[in-house]
């Protein structure tokens, strides 16, 4: 299965297809420091990637690689067979892939129901004129857009709060919210980092099922950064696992759960 | 008892994304309107005129473009004196080169002229945040002002360096110049106030209004979703422009008739027009129609106490004012940064409930 | 040597001690920004608050005596006494501790961990607030402060540079003074901040807050000290500039330049203050003497912040500030 592009299907009935996005000899410096050493692995379409490692391993680094935050110094991205040229994060987002963040970044001024809008802007070309005076297609694409992000809403059980401002919101919700956000971009690649941080047990088995099921229901392909071992291997289909900036293991849960090297970096080795 | 939400049920999400969506504050918004356009008119005298409507309204368009800008967009400007003299002075221009053209018309291009030139300092707004930005925009306040004053062909070479307003007319009456009535004053600023603050409420609730939101709440994390910071941030400079530029073509044309830049736009005004969206509320278009109101209306209180009750020296009031709009500043920044707006709201809530909180 | 090159040395000359007149005012700012995180807006109007108030106390004025004039129907202006320069300044001094304390308990108490802007805008409001309390207690009128300082033609370098180049350098007393005391402050901040125990603590709090409180420093005690020492800054400033050109509402303006010298120096840097109040200084009074002429003089009222603007768009972070690498 490792290097052919072919699809397969899954035991629980999923269609995994070909590559989507593959990260190709990646190399990340800041000054003297280097965040990522020479990393490849790729992602294909319809499964669950994770990405796992000790605290300081580089997986944000490499989410922010993805999402196009940083530029790496060598190595190149390929997205659907084709380079990816350096790209501003704004260009990347229109090329259909969102993200969450670690420390949640919503827009605390603003209510739940205009984050989400605000997931839908990539998909919203009305011109600036005909939003001033609001009148046909400006109106027309406001209420498409409200619609579609109205089933989101649904989706995650957040009507309550529709219009709460954000800033009033718990931890937990405010994690549903911003991953609301990232889905009504509809994306092709959805990237979470660490989804269930700082969650309780009954937190977390919501947010696996919600991943589970935007995985299922819509198809979406998702590549994900969790410090949980016990969610990254009930959830994912194959595993990354990075430890100083290397890449030290890659396959499924049960492969890397084997692998000689990740057991080292995870229970520590003796050093003689 | 009647401001209530029960009962008024919206069934389609165009109902819902109404800007009045409770039927109460609806029909008060058309009542203000009518008394707005079919009463005041016919009662309105100079004093009134000069000292307390027209200005009311030429500043709520200010305060509208700055919260634009810094309410809603989050980017801190301190130049819209500057920038309020652009209007001034292209509309005075266009006035004087295009004598047959409807004034209206000249009011919208003096906007429009602001807007270029109010992208052309937004540009440092890229790489620069916060009060870096504040401070850079004051190169545009004491540059544009000094611009004003020094290159004579901005004043059409006039002897005074001062510029006035010749005599213009809409529908045959006139609204510029020395003739002008009270009335006529007061209803061309009220007809640009209301279509300003329409055009504005359009803008803010739809997807430009959100990705300017984003950019001021967290610009990183809205860059990633998508929001081109470059188009967000420089669209915010021109459609702020072109609400202050409006305001200062009004503000000359309309309210003063002649003017002298220094005076008339030195950086006292910029910081007028924000102290305004402050009080009023960041980031609400009722707010800037609060703030306005309220630091018009301020000064003629203090003074017909002050200097008419009490017999005090006129800049003893003067100074007395600058400790009160400082103090409020302070007391708003403390306790409702949200300003008036937010107050307001708050009552609102309270009305919804009453007479039974629980 | 051609008379152009001379006026444009001896223009340089007093654009550098123009320099370090802005760059006073900076020191303020950057000590508060350095502690607090608070860039304050209203250092300026503390030099010309503190200017009114030494002027007041030597003259023997009775505070507020406009508004108690007005309220009483009474005519009192003066104690009829004189206070000596000395202790006029003292006493000034510890008016400016009084309202780093009012400030403190009043103001930015209620605004910790508020936006760095919302404190920026308190800031305004306060600059506000000080000038017309400034002006209720003292009045406003222009006055003449003389605290003793010479003034007008150094002698000296007069004879020096006319023995030189056959032209003699018109270089005012005051400024000299001005950079002898600028240096001194310079020194004195940097030797307080490294050496003593309030010293340390201060670089503590700007570090990093929530750290400081959790090894038991009172940050209101720090943050009441960092602003009296902006007053005393503040005093300084406004005691030079007073002298210089009279204590008036404009001092404010002119101080209001202490702003771009910062987006040239960088926020945090105290060097950076002095090089960029410098930089500002001599640009400014080059280019009026350049240009001016050819785009109809007073330039200086935009150039220090054009050049700012220009100068951050290609160097955001400042002459001497470090690089920020941003992090989601």
């Amino acid at each position: 299965m490792k290097d052919t592009n072919e699809s397969r299907v899954t035991e629980d009935g999923r269609t995994i297809g070909g590559i989507l996005m593959e990260m190709r000899n990646i190399t990340l410096r800041f000054g003297g420091v280097v965040a990522i050493k020479d990393i490849s692995f790729d992602i294909r379409e319809g499964e669950i990637r994770a990405i796992i490692g000790p605290n300081g391993a580089g997986k944000s680094s490499m989410l922010n690689v993805i999402s196009g935050f940083y530029h790496p110094q060598e190595g190149d991205v390929f997205f659907r067979g084709e380079k990816r040229p350096a790209m501003k994060p704004y260009q990347v987002a229109n090329m259909g892939i969102a993200r969450t963040f670690q420390n949640i970044a919503l827009f605390e001024g603003m209510s739940v129901l205009d984050n989400i809008m605000t997931g839908r802007l990539t998909h919203m070309k009305s011109g600036m004129l005909a939003q001033a005076i609001w009148w046909g297609k400006a109106e027309r694409e406001e209420i498409e857009n409200r619609e579609l992000v109205e089933r989101v809403i649904d989706f995650l059980e957040i009507q309550a709060i529709r219009k709460t401002p954000v800033g009033r919101l718990p931890y937990g919700l405010k994690k549903r919210v911003e991953l609301g956000r990232a889905l009504a971009s509809e994306p092709k690649l959805l990237l979470l980092d660490e989804p269930m941080a700082g969650m309780n047990v009954e937190e977390k088995e919501d947010m696996s099922r919600f991943i589970l099921d935007v995985n299922d229901e819509f198809g979406t392909t998702i590549a994900l950064i969790e410090h949980d071992m016990g969610v990254v291997m009930d959830l994912s289909d194959r595993v990354v696992v990075m430890d100083y900036g290397k890449k030290i293991g890659d396959g499924t849960p049960e492969e890397v759960r084997n692998n000689q090297d990740v057991i080292d970096a995870y229970l520590g080795v003796a050093h003689d | 008892m009647f401001y209530r939400e029960a009962g008024d049920f919206n069934t389609s999400y165009k109902q819902d994304n109404q800007t009045f969506p409770i039927k109460f504050d609806r029909w008060r918004y058309y009542a203000v309107l009518a008394v707005a356009f079919g009463v005041v008119p016919f009662f309105i005298n100079d004093y009134w005129a000069n000292a307390v409507f027209v200005p009311f309204l030429i500043y709520t368009i200010a305060a509208i473009g700055l919260n634009i800008l810094t309410g809603y967009c989050g980017q801190l400007s301190l130049g819209t004196g500057g920038f309020m003299a652009v209007g001034a002075y292209a509309v005075y221009k266009l006035m004087t080169a295009f004598p047959d053209v409807s004034i209206v018309i000249h009011v919208i291009l003096a906007g429009g002229i602001t807007a270029a030139v109010g992208v052309l300092f937004g540009l440092p707004s890229l790489r620069i945040k916060g009060f870096y930005l504040a401070v850079a925009t004051l190169a545009a306040q004491f540059f544009l002002v000094w611009l004003f004053n020094r290159v004579p062909w901005f004043y059409n070479y006039s002897a005074s360096g001062q510029i006035s307003a010749p005599e213009r007319t809409v529908v045959g009456v006139a609204v510029t110049g020395a003739n002008t009535e009270a009335w006529a004053k007061y209803m061309i600023s009220l007809v640009f106030v209301v279509a300003c603050a329409w055009l504005a409420r359009n803008l803010t609730r739809g997807t430009i209004g959100r990705k300017w939101m984003a950019i001021r709440d967290m610009d990183i994390a809205a860059e990633i979703i998508g929001v081109n910071p470059l188009t967000a941030k420089l669209s915010a400079f021109a459609v702020s422009s072109f609400f202050v530029g409006i305001s200062g073509a009004l503000f000359f044309s309309v309210y003063l008739g002649a003017v002298e830049v220094g005076e008339a736009f030195g950086i006292q005004k910029s910081f007028l027009v924000l102290f305004m969206i402050i009080i009023g509320g960041l980031g609400s278009i009722f707010g800037s129609f609060a703030g306005a109101a309220f630091l018009v209306l301020l000064p003629v209180l203090l003074k017909n106490t002050l200097v008419g009750g009490f017999g005090w020296a006129t800049d003893l009031a003067a100074h007395f004012e600058l400790v009160i709009v400082g103090g409020l500043i302070i007391s708003f920044l403390i306790m409702e940064p949200h300003g008036l707006a937010q107050l307001w709201r708050v009552a609102k809530e309270k009305l919804r409930l009453w007479p039974f909180p629980h | 040597m051609p008379d152009q090159l001379l006026y444009a040395m001896e223009v340089t000359l007093n654009g550098l001690m123009a320099g370090v007149l802005y760059a006073l005012v900076a020191l303020g700012f950057v000590l508060i920004f350095k502690a607090s995180g608070i860039f304050n807006y209203a250092q300026g109007v503390m030099a010309l608050f503190a200017a009114l108030t030494l002027v007041g106390i030597m003259e023997g004025q009775v505070p507020f005596a406009n508004l108690i004039n007005a309220i009483f129907g009474t005519e009192i202006h003066t104690f009829g006494w004189q206070v000596p320069a000395v202790l006029a300044i003292v006493l000034t001094l510890l008016v400016m501790i009084l309202l780093a304390w009012c400030v403190q308990k009043f103001v930015m108490r209620h605004l910790v961990n508020q936006e760095p802007i919302i404190l920026f805008m308190a800031t305004i409001g306060l600059a506000y607030f000080l000038e017309g309390l400034g002006d209720l207690m003292w009045g406003s009128d222009i006055k003449k402060l003389d605290v003793g300082l010479p003034q007008g033609l150094n002698a000296t370098i007069d004879d020096l540079t006319y023995g030189w180049f056959g032209y003699g350098f018109f270089i005012d007393n005051l400024d000299i003074i001005a950079t002898v005391v600028a240096a001194v402050l310079v020194i004195g901040l940097t030797v307080f901040s490294q050496y003593s125990k309030q010293g340390r603590a201060l670089r503590a709090v700007a570090d990093d807050h929530q750290a400081a409180l959790s090894v038991g420093i009172s940050l209101n005690y720090i943050w009441v000290l960092v602003w009296s020492i902006a007053g005393f800054v503040a005093l300084v400033a406004g005691i030079m500039w007073g002298t210089k050109s009279g204590v008036q509402f404009s001092l404010s303006l002119i101080a209001l330049k202490a702003l771009p010298v910062l987006m040239l120096g960088g926020f945090t840097s105290i060097p950076g203050a002095i090089v960029g109040g410098l930089i500002i200084g001599v640009g400014e009074k080059l280019f009026e003497f350049l240009i001016g002429p050819m785009v109809g003089g007073a330039t200086e009222n935009w150039f220090a912040y054009v050049l700012a603007l220009l100068f951050l768009v290609f160097r955001p972070q400042g002459l001497f500030g470090e690089k920020i690498i941003e992090r989601v």
